[in-house]
């Protein structure tokens, strides 16, 4: 993209307002540090993963070279870099929730959503995602769907949960 | 005694908030420093007196790390606070975040009026995004009250503070790592030195400090460096927040005195789950070498002595482990663990941490050779001391740990191509 583009045509004015409050927070010459925050926003907004197309406007938003974008895109655990389900069910698998029997809940849902870790249901309501240690080890086993942890899991518990998702 | 510094006001409802903060004593501590009652050297000795030592999992003492900047360093100058807590069995920042997030906020801004910093990022890891949201409304808060922003409470002093979130990397958690990470990059850790003090964020002079040190600034101003010191015992002076998880009936945060026995600890957790014998400990998140319960049970918890025991008392995770266990599978878990985490910078923690894996994993999956577990120290050997940052020496030592305590079950596998435990041996 030439210096003239319009950065306003890279994302709708909502998308914008949010990158430039993260903008806003670093010194100028330093908007790059935006990028982490950037990226996971386009992300939310596009069902929950990265195209090339929108790292690479990102990449424009920024004056960063897209390289540098791709770099962080495909460091962090977060960023998809493929379609994922309308729900990423993310379970950790690590010490303390392997203790409290985790494997439990991994069997249970791929049991009831048909698929194993990095999969996608048909429907694409749901995907699976084993992630390393949350930081909510006294409530181990534990997941997260979206922003939100959930504790203490049971089988039972589990498909509550899964019930209730929309 | 527990509870009395970081989480001293978890008791009360909406402890988050700032008018429950104010009623327990919180920002007074800010005012006498903007008030001039302590000059800003004044202050890091009080810190240095306290025998605060950082609460991350490194353990450096918090005072000494402040002095290495001068308030009249020309330029701007960061504060950082690092709260990308990951390692595994630690849970504690989480809680300060989102139960007590005043006292890190007045921690941050005192550290940054002692260096006269021109702002502060606190740099929450991306999942946790219900702390984000409590810290971001405790930050505005401080912000209407006037303990940010413009001439603070009338001192002159300007000064602001802001979260970046993460977006899952354990690396992150290595000071110079975020500090890239903040400055939007993947997050590779830099080359030490020069330090944080010298170039940190941006290039510039930056104190960086765990939350759970900087949230027990405040306390240890108001109430004295001695009343903290003395919570604890010599060498480790105050108390510290234990995450105990694993097999225990109550897994949680303890705030208990450094120096408290590992065996009150244990009772407070509720004791081992359905009255199972305690096999093993990790005294101090997963990289820290694993000690065997019956010793464990004779150990008090600070630094000393955990260190004496052969282990660390790191990030104060402790994960317990009952006699069900199999320890193979437990570092079949962590050996992955790092493997999937390391950043790939250094060729022998990129590599090696790959080898530890599927060597483990091959004796857990009952392929192991004979040859295997010499094949594990000697790559041990050969990662720790040889990387930039202290990932792969946390790589080392829990393979280390467990050949020198449960070697018997490693070779038992070999030989047998099961787990001992499993065998009801």
């Amino acid at each position: 993209m030439n210096a003239a583009t319009d950065k306003n045509s890279l994302f709708d004015a909502r998308i914008r307002a949010e990158i430039d409050h993260w903008i806003a927070k670093y010194p100028p010459e330093w908007k790059q540090g935006a990028c982490m925050a950037a990226l996971r926003i386009v992300q939310d907004a596009n069902g929950g993963w990265l195209s090339n197309e929108l790292m690479d406007d990102v990449a424009s938003y920024l004056d960063m070279p897209p390289i540098a974008v791709y770099e962080v895109a495909t460091f962090y655990s977060m960023y998809e870099l493929k379609p994922v389900g309308k729900h990423k069910v993310c379970v950790c698998t690590n010490v303390s929730c392997m203790l409290n029997g985790c494997d439990r809940i991994v069997e249970h849902l791929e049991g009831r959503l048909g698929i194993k870790f990095g999969e996608v249901t048909e429907d694409g309501r749901f995907s699976l995602k084993e992630v390393e240690c949350l930081g909510a080890c006294g409530g181990a086993p534990m997941l997260q769907i979206g922003n939100k942890y959930y504790e203490n899991l049971t089988p039972e518990l589990v498909d509550s949960i899964l019930d209730g998702l929309e | 005694m527990a509870n009395e510094v970081c989480f001293r006001t978890l008791h009360r409802d909406r402890s988050w908030t700032l008018e429950v903060y104010e009623s327990e004593g919180g920002y007074e501590a800010l005012k006498k420093v903007l008030a001039g009652d302590w000059s800003p050297a004044e202050v890091v000795d009080l810190v240095k007196k306290s025998g605060l030592r950082g609460r991350g999992g490194a353990g450096f003492p918090t005072g000494i790390k402040w002095s290495f900047i001068s308030r009249d360093m020309p330029g701007d100058k960061y504060i950082v606070c690092n709260s990308d807590e990951g390692e595994p069995g630690t849970f504690k920042d989480r809680d300060i975040l989102r139960y007590n997030p005043h006292a890190l906020i007045e921690g941050m801004i005192i550290a940054g009026y002692v260096i006269n910093a021109v702002a502060g990022y606190n740099y929450i890891r991306g999942e946790f995004w219900e702390p984000y949201e409590r810290f971001e409304a405790a930050l505005e808060e401080a912000r209407q009250a006037g303990y940010l922003g413009k001439d603070i409470l009338g001192s002159g002093y300007d000064y602001d503070l802001h979260t970046h979130l993460g977006a899952g990397a354990y690396i992150c958690g290595e000071e110079t790592a975020l500090l890239e990470s903040i400055e939007g990059k993947k997050g590779q850790p830099r080359f030490k030195p020069p330090f944080p003090a010298q170039f940190g964020l941006f290039g510039r002079p930056t104190i960086i400090n765990n939350t759970e040190s900087l949230a027990s600034i405040p306390d240890i101003l108001r109430q004295g460096p001695d009343w903290f010191r003395e919570l604890g015992v010599e060498n480790s002076g105050g108390s510290k927040l234990f995450s105990v998880s694993g097999n225990v009936n109550r897994p949680g945060n303890f705030e208990v005195p450094l120096g408290t026995s590992f065996a009150e600890l244990l009772e407070m957790a509720g004791g081992v789950t359905e009255g199972r014998k305690l096999k093993a400990v990790i005294p101090g998140g997963s990289s820290a070498p694993v000690i065997p319960g019956e010793q464990m049970m004779d150990l008090n918890m600070d630094y000393d002595a955990i260190q004496n025991a052969g282990s660390m008392l790191g990030s104060g995770a402790v994960i317990v482990m009952d006699d069900s266990n199999c320890m193979v599978k437990v570092l079949d878990r962590m050996s992955y663990f790092y493997h999937e985490e390391s950043c790939g910078q250094c060729t022998p923690c990129r590599e090696g941490t790959g080898w530890l894996y599927r060597v483990v994993h091959r004796i857990e999956t009952g392929r192991g050779r004979q040859e295997d577990l010499d094949l594990l120290d000697d790559v041990a050997a050969r990662i720790a001391g040889r990387t930039i940052c202290a990932l792969g020496d946390a790589a080392a030592m829990p393979v280390q740990g467990m050949l020198k305590h449960y070697r018997d079950e490693f070779q038992y596998h070999i030989d047998h191509k099961k787990c001992m435990v499993g065998a009801g041996g």
